[in-house]
């Protein structure tokens, strides 16, 4: 954050940032008066001075539209997703079976890494139960998976969703390198670029 | 009342039922389910939908009210952390042994040595 | 109006149901993990059944309520989320 030459591309996500909190501290009030956007604008700044999140750098644009397509899909996702997981719950029969799958990711973008984390954990059947962004893997577990045509199946929804958000860009963003080690114990996993990614 | 408005007024109602019917079935999974990794699913998908309808509906009978935003507000919210809190636990409950080795498939993790115990 | 009340008591009858439901997982454990899991799918139904509720009557007064209850239910279930694995385990207590 000390480097001149880098201080546009620091400061953009900075901005946002403090336009995000502000919206949400407008929602809280339900209302919109100047009051509300002035006080919304001091406490998002005050938020982010006493809880700096890491710097980011970003090599190229992100594109808006592309990242709403990805939000539709994982909307509609989750619809489908929801009713195969309630009946899954509610069907008479065995305990169902499940699978733990290891997926490739072709980028080692921390952003990208956290933005599949959260959609995985959420859509079709699974949850995340490990991740590295440094060996570009990440495992899930996936309920009702009991055949590798139900792994392709998968695999290809995830191929599908890594696609799209790399064509919104998504893994153009950096987090600088000089945040890594805080917190240690090893239950990390990178939560916080989730809370500000879907920006 | 206006006709658009009792209209509004069911199909609010009906999402509202829905969600809460998705509510019921994430609770029956939760009992139901054989491991924690699988009550982790229950509670993740159709809990978060559930409760997404159930904003949406509510939404929808409110409807003039500034409160519409804080409840948007409230979906938006579970839609980020539900998430989050799901892969925390998923994490943990492989880590500690909470999944049935018998009832997985296949495991591609296992495979991988983790160097932390 | 009838049809709306009528459909939203149900909603509540299924939301009380589902509540006894994860409560009895709660109970039963076996491990801090699912205690975990089902505290958060509690906070879940109750937040659902105060959001039909302010539906049923349409007095708003609770709504400030229930976004208090989803910013606390997420740092309450990720602080112990942590706190569990800090300890090592999550099985048998």
């Amino acid at each position: 954050m000390s480097a001149p030459a880098r201080a546009w591309s620091v400061r953009r996500p900075q901005v946002l940032r403090v336009l995000w909190l502000t919206l949400v501290w407008i929602l809280l009030w339900g209302t919109f008066s100047w009051a509300n956007l002035i006080g919304g604008l001091v406490v998002a700044v005050g938020v982010l001075v006493v809880f700096p999140l890491p710097a980011v750098t970003s090599g190229g644009r992100v594109r808006p539209l592309a990242l709403l397509r990805v939000v539709l899909d994982v909307a509609r996702d989750l619809a489908v997703s929801s009713v195969q997981v309630a009946w899954q719950s509610v069907r008479p029969g065995p305990p169902i079976r499940s699978s733990i799958v290891a997926v490739e990711v072709p980028d080692d973008s921390e952003l990208l890494m956290a933005l599949l984390v959260e959609c995985l954990s959420l859509v079709p059947g699974s949850v995340v139960v490990e991740a590295s962004a440094a060996e570009r893997t990440l495992w899930a577990h996936v309920l009702g998976v009991e055949d590798d045509a139900g792994v392709e199946r998968f695999r290809r929804q995830v191929s599908r969703l890594v696609t799209d958000l790399m064509a919104a860009g998504v893994h153009r963003v950096r987090v600088e390198p000089e945040h890594s080690g805080r917190s240690g114990a090893g239950t990390d996993p990178r939560d916080d670029p989730d809370e500000e990614g879907p920006r | 009342m206006s006709a658009l408005e009792s209209v509004l007024d069911v199909v609010g109602a009906v999402l509202v039922v829905l969600g809460a019917l998705l509510a019921l079935a994430a609770a029956i999974g939760l009992l139901r389910l054989p491991d924690v990794l699988s009550r982790m699913h229950a509670a993740t998908k159709p809990q978060t939908a559930g409760l997404v309808l159930v904003v949406i509906g509510t939404a929808l009978l409110l409807r003039t009210s500034v409160d519409v935003w804080m409840l948007l507000l409230v979906g938006a919210f579970q839609l980020i952390t539900a998430p989050v809190t799901a892969h925390l636990v998923g994490r943990l409950a492989y880590r500690s042994g909470g999944v049935r080795p018998d009832l997985l498939r296949r495991d591609d993790l296992a495979d991988r040595t983790d160097s932390s115990d | 109006m009838s049809t709306a009340g009528f459909l939203l008591t149900v909603a509540l009858a299924v939301l009380g149901l589902s509540l006894l439901l994860v409560t009895v997982r709660f109970v039963r454990g076996p491990s801090a993990l699912d205690r975990l899991v089902s505290l958060d799918a509690i906070v879940a139904v109750i937040m659902c059944a105060l959001m039909a509720h302010v539906a049923l009557t349409r007095d708003s007064s609770t709504v400030p309520a229930i976004v208090a209850v989803s910013l606390v239910g997420f740092l309450g279930s990720s602080t112990v989320a942590r706190f569990v694995g800090r300890r090592g385990d999550g099985e048998d207590r």
